[in-house]
C-alpha cells in the first residue's frame, strides 16, 4: 500500500498573530510553526494502515523551505520520505493552483491513497483534498472519522447531522481527515534521529512539472485580513440583593442590550 | 564555524574565550529543536491537563505517565543505545530537563528517577547491572531513587551510618541503615545506596525493591513538590548479591560526588525551564489585570519584575546550554560510548564539577528570584490557594536544598578551583602573579575599546575577572591553608565566580547572535546583557572589597582597593529604557522572549 499524506505547515494556534502592513498577510517574525492539526490525523492514519498493510508513506507539501521542518516531524513520527515544492510566492497561491501543482507532482509517484487534512486551520478553505482528488480524476471521500481498507476498496465513515454515514470507493482514492479519526502518537526521540537519515526531495515549481505561473494564475486573492474584534469586559451587576440585582440584569437586557 | 576549544573546569576565569568558544541556543540543530518540541508536545497533553491529580500524589498516574516519557525516548537521552536509550548528547538531555522542568512535581521524580537515579548505572555500572536495569529504566517500567542522605549524613554525606557486611559464602552483603528524604522513595523498584562495607569503605550498590529487608517509610509533609513521593528507605538485614555492587568497594564517593555533577547541572537545566514558565504565567496576568484603570503590565514597577525575572533566565539559559557543550566536546574526546570504562566516565564527569555547581546555584536561585516576583505581580491572588502560583512559590524552594544545599555547592566552586590551581591544573596563581607585576593598571579608557558590539560589557568583564584574581590572591595570601575555614570569603568569592560565568556565558551569546541575524534582531539580547552588566559590577566591586578588607590591612588593603576602584569606574547606562524594552516584549508574546 504506497500512501501519499497532504501534508502543510501552519502557525500554531497558541502563536501571536499580527496583521503586516500591507493588510492582506500576517507577520511571521515571532510565530511557532507546526504540522497542520488535520494532517497529523492524516499521518497518524497513514502510519497505521501502512502498519496493517505494509507499504510507505509518503509526505508531499507545497510551501515555503521552512515546511521541511513539519514533514522533518512526520518523517519522525514514521513515514519514510517527503517531497517539499517550495516556491517564495507560496502563501499568495490559491487552493486550486496548490492543488494543481500537488497533481502535478503526484502523477510522478505511485499511490494507492492520498490523505489530507480536510482544512488547514490557517486559510481554512476545505478546498486542497477535494480539488487533488478531481485533478488526479480520483474518488474521494471528506471528513472521514474511521476507515476500512479490504482488497482494494476502502470504506468511510463520517459523520453528518444527526448520524453517521458509510461510504465506500475503489482505490486509488483520497480521503481527508476529520477530528475523532484517531489520536496522532508523537514524534519520538529515537524516532527524530531516525529522521535525520530519511530524504526530502526538495523541488521548485518548475521542477515539480507545473509550467504556468503560480501567482498570476491564482484566481482568488486575499484583499484584508482584519484581527477578530476584541471582546468587551464583562460587568458586574450590582445590587442590595438578589432580587434587586435580577431586576437590573432585566433592565441592562431590556434597555441597553435590546434582547428582551 | 571554527571548532570550539575544548576548555578545562574554571578556565573561564584565567582566558578569554573566542565567541567560537562559547555554546549559544540559538545554535541548536534541528533534532535538538525537534526534541524540545516533543518533549514539550508530552508536556501539554499528558501532564498539564493532569497536573491537579498528580499534586494528589498517585503513584499510578506518575508511574503511567513515567511509561509514556519512555515510549518517547524521554527517560533515556543518557542511556545508550544498546541499553534502550537514545545515547543522545547533553544539549538535548538538558533540553528534556528545560521543557519537563515546569511540571511541578511531575519534574520531581522524573528528574531523580532519569538522572541521579539511573545515571549511576550509565557510568558506573557493569555491562551485565546496565543490560539487566537500563532498558527497564529507559521505558519507565521500573522507577529509581538516589539513596545517600541519612539521618547523620546530609552535606557531610560520607559520614554514612548504613554498613554492608559480606556474607560468609561470599555471594551478598547484608545492608544495614537509614535513608532519609528520599525522592520516589516509596515508588522505586531500585535504589542507589550507598553503604560502608565493615564499616569504612564507602561503596554504591543497586538494591532492588524486591530484595528481602527493603522498606519505604510513611511520607514526608512537605512545603512543596506535594505531589511527589518523599520517604526514608530502611534497609535491614537485606541481601544485596555481589555483583549488584556498583563499580569498586571502597570507591562509593567517585559515584556520589560525580553523579551529583551531572544531577546539578539537570537541576539547573529544569528550574530554568521552571523559571520560564513564571514569566509566561506573570505576563498573562500582567495583561489581563486591570487597576486604576489600566493593565498592570502597563506599570513601570511590573515591568521592572518582567524585565528582571527574563534577564537572569536568560543568564541561567545560556549557562546551562553552554554547560551541556562542554560536557559534550569534553564526552567527544573519549571513545564514547556504552563502553567507555568507569574510571574514564569518573574524570568526564569531574572536569566540570565547578560549572555544574555555579549551573545549580545559580539556575536554582533564579527560579527563587523568578517565583517570588510572580506571587508579587499577582498580589493577593498569588497568596491564595486557588491559583497555583503559591504552589509553584512552595515548590520551588526545595531546589536551593536538594543535589547539594546552595551553600556546599558555594565552597565548592572556589574550592575546586583553588585546589586544581595547587594541582597546577589551572594556571590561577601565574595569572595573580602577572597582575602583581602589572604596575599600570590602567582605568576605564574609551578609546581602548574593543569597538565591536558589547564592547565596553566585554571590557568590564575582563575587569571583573581581574578584580576577582586580586581579591583571590589576597585571601590564599592571608589564609594560606585555613582559607576553607573562611566560609563568608569563599561564599563571596563564590558568588563573584557565578556573576562572571552567567554574564560571560549571555554576553556572548548576544554578540554571536547579533553577528547572525543582525543587530536589530538581536536587541533584546544585547539590552539584557547591558542591563545585567551594569547592575553586576558594583556587586562584584562589593564582595571583592569585602574579600580584601578580610584579608589584608594597611597599605597592603590600601592600595589594592585604590586598584580595584580605578578599575570598576565605567560608564552607567541607561536600565529604565532598557528594562521597559524588554518587559513590552514580554507582554507581548506572553513568554519567556529570547
Amino acid at each position: 500500500m504506497e500512501i501519499i499524506v497532504l501534508l502543510k505547515q501552519v502557525p500554531a494556534t497558541e502563536s501571536l498573530i499580527r496583521i503586516d502592513d500591507d493588510g492582506a498577510s500576517i507577520k511571521t517574525d515571532d510565530i511557532k510553526w507546526v504540522v497542520n492539526p488535520y494532517d497529523e490525523f492524516a499521518v497518524e492514519e497513514a502510519l497505521r494502515i501502512k502498519e496493517a498493510h505494509g507499504g510507505s508513506v509518503t509526505i508531499v507539501s507545497v510551501g515555503p523551505e521552512k515546511a521541511s521542518e513539519a514533514i522533518r516531524t512526520a518523517l519522525a513520527m514514521g513515514a519514510d520520505k517527503g517531497v517539499l515544492i517550495t516556491d517564495p510566492g507560496v502563501s499568495d497561491f490559491d487552493s486550486l493552483i496548490v492543488s494543481r501543482i500537488l497533481a502535478g507532482a503526484l502523477k510522478e509517484i505511485p499511490f494507492d491513497l492520498i490523505i489530507a487534512g480536510h482544512r488547514s486551520v490557517d486559510k481554512d478553505n476545505s478546498q486542497v483534498g477535494p480539488a487533488t482528488a478531481e485533478l488526479l480524476n480520483i474518488p474521494h471521500i471528506s471528513m472521514v472519522i474511521k476507515q476500512d481498507i479490504t482488497d482494494s476498496k476502502i470504506r468511510c465513515h463520517k459523520t453528518v447531522e444527526g448520524g453517521t454515514v458509510v461510504l465506500e470507493m475503489s482505490l486509488p482514492a483520497l480521503i481527508t481527515t476529520q477530528r475523532g479519526l484517531n489520536e496522532p502518537r508523537y514524534a519520538s526521540l529515537p524516532g527524530i534521529m531516525k529522521a535525520k537519515k530519511k530524504p526530502i526531495d526538495v523541488k521548485t515549481i518548475m521542477d515539480s512539472g507545473f509550467d504556468g505561473d503560480p501567482i498570476g494564475e491564482s484566481m482568488v486573492k486575499t484583499i484584508v485580513m482584519k484581527p477578530p474584534r476584541e471582546r468587551k469586559d464583562g460587568i458586574m451587576i450590582k445590587g442590595d440583593s438578589n432580587l434587586a440585582k435580577a431586576a437590573e440584569l432585566v433592565r441592562i437586557l431590556h434597555e441597553e442590550a435590546k434582547v428582551l | 564555524m571554527a571548532e570550539r576549544k575544548l576548555f578545562t573546569g574554571g578556565e573561564f576565569l584565567v582566558t578569554e574565550p573566542r565567541s567560537d568558544d562559547v555554546f549559544a541556543p540559538e545554535e541548536m540543530t534541528r533534532e535538538h529543536k525537534m526534541i524540545y518540541a516533543a518533549a514539550n508536545d508530552f508536556v501539554k497533553r499528558e501532564i498539564d491537563p493532569n497536573i491537579a491529580q498528580i499534586e494528589e500524589k498517585s503513584e499510578a498516574l506518575t508511574r503511567s505517565l513515567l511509561k509514556i516519557a519512555g515510549e518517547i525516548g524521554l527517560n533515556g537521552t543518557d542511556i545508550p543505545e544498546e541499553y534502550g536509550g537514545e545515547g543522545m548528547d547533553k544539549i538535548s538531555t538538558g533540553l528534556v530537563s528545560d521543557v519537563i522542568g515546569g511540571t511541578a512535581s511531575f519534574a520531581v521524580s522524573h528528574s531523580a528517577h532519569t538522572g541521579i537515579g539511573t545515571l549511576p548505572i550509565v557510568y558506573f555500572g557493569t555491562h551485565e547491572q546496565k543490560k539487566k536495569y537500563l532498558p527497564k529504566l529507559a521505558a519507565g517500567e521500573w522507577v529509581a531513587a538516589y539513596c545517600l542522605t541519612e539521618p547523620n549524613a546530609g552535606s557531610d554525606a560520607l559520614n554514612a551510618q548504613t554498613t554492608a557486611q559480606l556474607s560468609d559464602d561470599g555471594k551478598y552483603y547484608l545492608l544495614n541503615g537509614e535513608k532519609i528524604y528520599i525522592t520516589n522513595g516509596a515508588w522505586a523498584d531500585i535504589f542507589i545506596v550507598y553503604a560502608k562495607v565493615d564499616g569504612e569503605k564507602f561503596t554504591g550498590f543497586i538494591v532492588e525493591r524486591a530484595f528481602p529487608g527493603v522498606s519505604s517509610g510513611v511520607e514526608e509533609k512537605k512545603m512543596g513538590i506535594n505531589g511527589s513521593s518523599t520517604t526514608s528507605v530502611v534497609f535491614k538485614d537485606c541481601r544485596v548479591p555481589v555483583e549488584n555492587v556498583l563499580f569498586e568497594i571502597g570507591k562509593g564517593h567517585k559515584i556520589a560526588f560525580n553523579i551529583l555533577n551531572i544531577g546539578r547541572y539537570k537541576l539547573g537545566a529544569g528550574v530554568t525551564g521552571g523559571s520560564k514558565m513564571t514569566i509566561a504565567e506573570a505576563s498573562k496576568y500582567a495583561n489581563a489585570r486591570e487597576q486604576f484603570g489600566k493593565t498592570i503590565g502597563s506599570f513601570g514597577m511590573i515591568k521592572n519584575k518582567l524585565a528582571d525575572m527574563s534577564i537572569r533566565t536568560f543568564m541561567a539559559e545560556s549557562i546551562i546550554y553552554r554547560v551541556a557543550a562542554m560536557m559534550d566536546d569534553r564526552f567527544r574526546t573519549s571513545a564514547i560510548g556504552a563502553k567507555t570504562p568507569a574510571t574514564e566516565n569518573a574524570k568526564m564527569l569531574e572536569a566540570y564539577a565547578v560549572e555544574c555547581s555555579i549551573a545549580k546555584v545559580y539556575c536554582s536561585e533564579c527560579l527563587d528570584l523568578c517565583v517570588d516576583e510572580l506571587v508579587q505581580v499577582f498580589g493577593g491572588n498569588g497568596y491564595v490557594a486557588e491559583y497555583p502560583i503559591e504552589r509553584m512559590y512552595r515548590d520551588a524552594r526545595i531546589n536551593r536544598i536538594f543535589d547539594g544545599t546552595n551553600e556546599i555547592n558555594r565552597l565548592l566552586i572556589p574550592g575546586t578551583i583553588l585546589k586544581r590551581a595547587l594541582q597546577g591544573r589551572l594556571s590561577l596563581f601565574d595569572e595573580i602573579q602577572k597582575l602583581n607585576n602589572e604596575n599600570n593598571v590602567y582605568s576605564f579608557d574609551p578609546t581602548k575599546l574593543d569597538a565591536a558590539l558589547l564592547g565596553i560589557q566585554k571590557y568590564m568583564l575582563t575587569t571583573c575577572k581581574k578584580i576577582l584574581l586580586i581579591s583571590v590572591g589576597a585571601a590564599v595570601n592571608k589564609f594560606l591553608d585555613s582559607l576553607a575555614e573562611e566560609q563568608e570569603v569563599l561564599a563571596m568569592m563564590a558568588d563573584i565566580i557565578m556573576e562572571i560565568f552567567a554574564a560571560e556565558s549571555g554576553l556572548v551569546r548576544a554578540q554571536k547572535h547579533a553577528a547572525a541575524k543582525g543587530e536589530k534582531k538581536a536587541v533584546y539580547h544585547i539590552a539584557a546583557v547591558k542591563i545585567y552588566m551594569n547592575d553586576m559590577v558594583p556587586k562584584v566591586v562589593h564582595w571583592a572589597k569585602q574579600i580584601l578588607v578580610a584579608s589584608a590591612e594597611g597599605d597592603h588593603l590600601s592600595d589594592r582597593l585604590a586598584v580595584v576602584n580605578k578599575l570598576s569606574a565605567y560608564p552607567p547606562v541607561d536600565t529604565i529604557k532598557l528594562r521597559r524594552l524588554i518587559a513590552e516584549k514580554v507582554l507581548k508574546t506572553k513568554r519567556y522572549p529570547f
